[in-house]
């Protein structure tokens, strides 16, 4: 490192020395790693970053979204009309269900009311296009159109025509950061369809699903439907989510590992459709006090860790 | 200053506007959808690397922080992991840049190329280290592309200070 010293003579004006510099920014760079890793309290900076690259963003992604136009206008008219038609069957064949969800989801208040159970929420939501996948290739995310200006908030969760794809992390003015269910350990609360047990499925980083810690006696097939459970404020219950397609039974280990896909067309592009935020659960009751005349149906809902502290 | 030190063709004053430009073409380049194919260059790198070794006074570590941030801030990965490998890309290749300018423009190529790879293995090992899963050897494909850019990059970057070959004696300048 001796080339650097070729500085002027010292009379002259000059900064600091090259390797105070550089101390001093790698020590920044290092602490605002840990900072945005641990505390996540950098979001105002990148916020703002992103605020000033977003037009930037959005000018580069031109040539791409133009050359998809332009393949989209001169596609046949023939496949267009095979579309048109398969898309026409399509409808009828799922008319009987759906000419008859109105009045089923009717009944099933009214029934909900008669048994006095909590009414099921609605499902709302606002369409979001897809614009770029995240250059980053440690992670799966995906920005969307869509921001703060559009009423986004982090949490909410994304989903497409077959299933759930992601839940928003980040929100940008303009954009939203959402992470795919295939992302590294993103988890998701989820149901198993035909036997009713209910689990969490974690992204694999990998394309894949992983359902962890269910015992290697597991009532699970190759075949079977994930759905949301609902059981975490986050999801609402009963969107696929995915599907077991492989099962390694070890006996040496008490848990068997469970291989799923995701039922979504997680990592392609269009649009999606971001739902709000679900409604309020009633608040946690307090931390320290009154815990022991908790009923049944809420501690639940609670990580096991925090009861097992209790019991201590 | 010349195009290597060996050679007696002296270039014009390099222009602060053009450098900033370049820069900014080149995170323009990292945000178009190619990115994401496989083996495409990181072309802040490359051109940060190139400013550092020809102009260190001009492009220095400041520069290679600020991108780094616009390149954490674009890519979605965590703050401060571009501008750590940057910040220490620029120290490296200002250091090295005495040295550099006396070899022809191939084996100038082949001592980025170290540079450049870690550059690509740092940002790699610090997410990692945090639990990040490998992804993927093609990961590292840039760096070798990137060095085989280094020489129409260097062609095509210093095209502003070049000047003719013959002088025409009856014009002053």
């Amino acid at each position: 490192m001796a080339g650097i010293d070729h500085a002027p003579p010292p009379f002259f004006k000059r900064g600091p020395a090259p390797l105070a510099l550089l101390t001093f920014y790698i020590a920044v760079s290092l602490a605002i790693f840990v900072v945005d890793l641990r505390f996540k309290s950098l979001d105002l900076l990148r916020q703002s970053i992103a605020l000033l690259i977003d037009p930037v963003q959005r000018v580069a992604q031109t040539p791409g979204s133009l050359v998809d136009y332009a393949a989209n206008y001169l596609q046949g008219m023939k496949s267009l009309q095979n579309e048109n038609s398969e898309l026409k069957h399509a409808q009828l064949n799922t008319a009987p269900n759906l000419q008859r969800l109105i009045q089923l989801e009717a009944e099933n208040e009214r029934l909900r009311k008669l048994l006095a159970v909590k009414e099921r929420e609605k499902a709302n939501g606002q369409v979001a296009q897809i614009l770029y996948t995240a250059r980053d290739p440690f992670s799966r995310k995906v920005i969307v159109d869509k921001g703060q200006q559009s009423g986004i908030v982090a949490g909410q969760p994304a989903i497409d025509e077959s299933g759930v794809v992601g839940q928003v992390t980040r929100v940008f003015p303009f954009s939203a950061e959402i992470t795919l269910i295939t992302d590294k350990d993103q988890a998701v609360p989820v149901q198993i369809v035909r036997s009713g047990q209910r689990s969490v499925v974690f992204g694999l980083g990998n394309g894949q699903l992983e359902l962890r810690y269910m015992p290697a006696n597991a009532d699970v097939q190759v075949g079977d439907i994930l759905v949301t459970s609902g059981l975490d404020g986050i999801y609402l219950a009963g969107f696929p989510v995915a599907q077991v397609i492989n099962i390694e039974r070890d006996s040496a280990y008490s848990f068997a590992r469970i291989f799923c896909v995701p039922v979504a067309g997680v990592e392609n592009f269009g649009e999606l459709m971001v739902l709000d935020p679900r409604q309020t659960l009633p608040p946690p009751p307090p931390e320290s006090v009154g815990r022991g005349s908790d009923s049944g149906d809420k501690t639940g809902l609670r990580p096991k860790k925090k009861r097992a502290a209790k019991a201590n | 200053m010349q195009p290597t030190f060996s050679s007696s063709r002296i270039l014009l004053p390099v222009r602060p506007w053009f450098i900033f430009l370049s820069l900014i073409a080149a995170v323009l380049f990292n945000f178009l959808p190619t990115a994401h194919w496989p083996g495409m260059p990181d072309w802040v790198a490359l051109v940060l690397c190139f400013w550092s070794v020809r102009e260190f006074r001009r492009v220095g570590m400041g520069w290679a922080f600020v991108l780094g941030l616009l390149m954490d801030v674009a890519d979605g990965s965590v703050l401060g992991q571009h501008c750590f490998a940057y910040v220490l890309l620029a120290y490296v290749s200002a250091s090295l840049s005495r040295r550099l300018l006396w070899f022809p423009l191939v084996q100038q190529a082949l001592q980025v190329m170290p540079l450049l790879i870690a550059t690509q293995l740092i940002q790699a090992l610090m997410r990692l280290a945090v639990g990040a899963d490998f992804p993927g050897w093609g990961y590292f494909i840039g760096p070798f592309i990137a060095t085989l850019l280094w020489i129409p990059a260097t062609f095509i970057l210093l095209l502003p200070q070049y000047q003719p070959v013959e002088q025409d004696p009856d014009r002053p300048i």
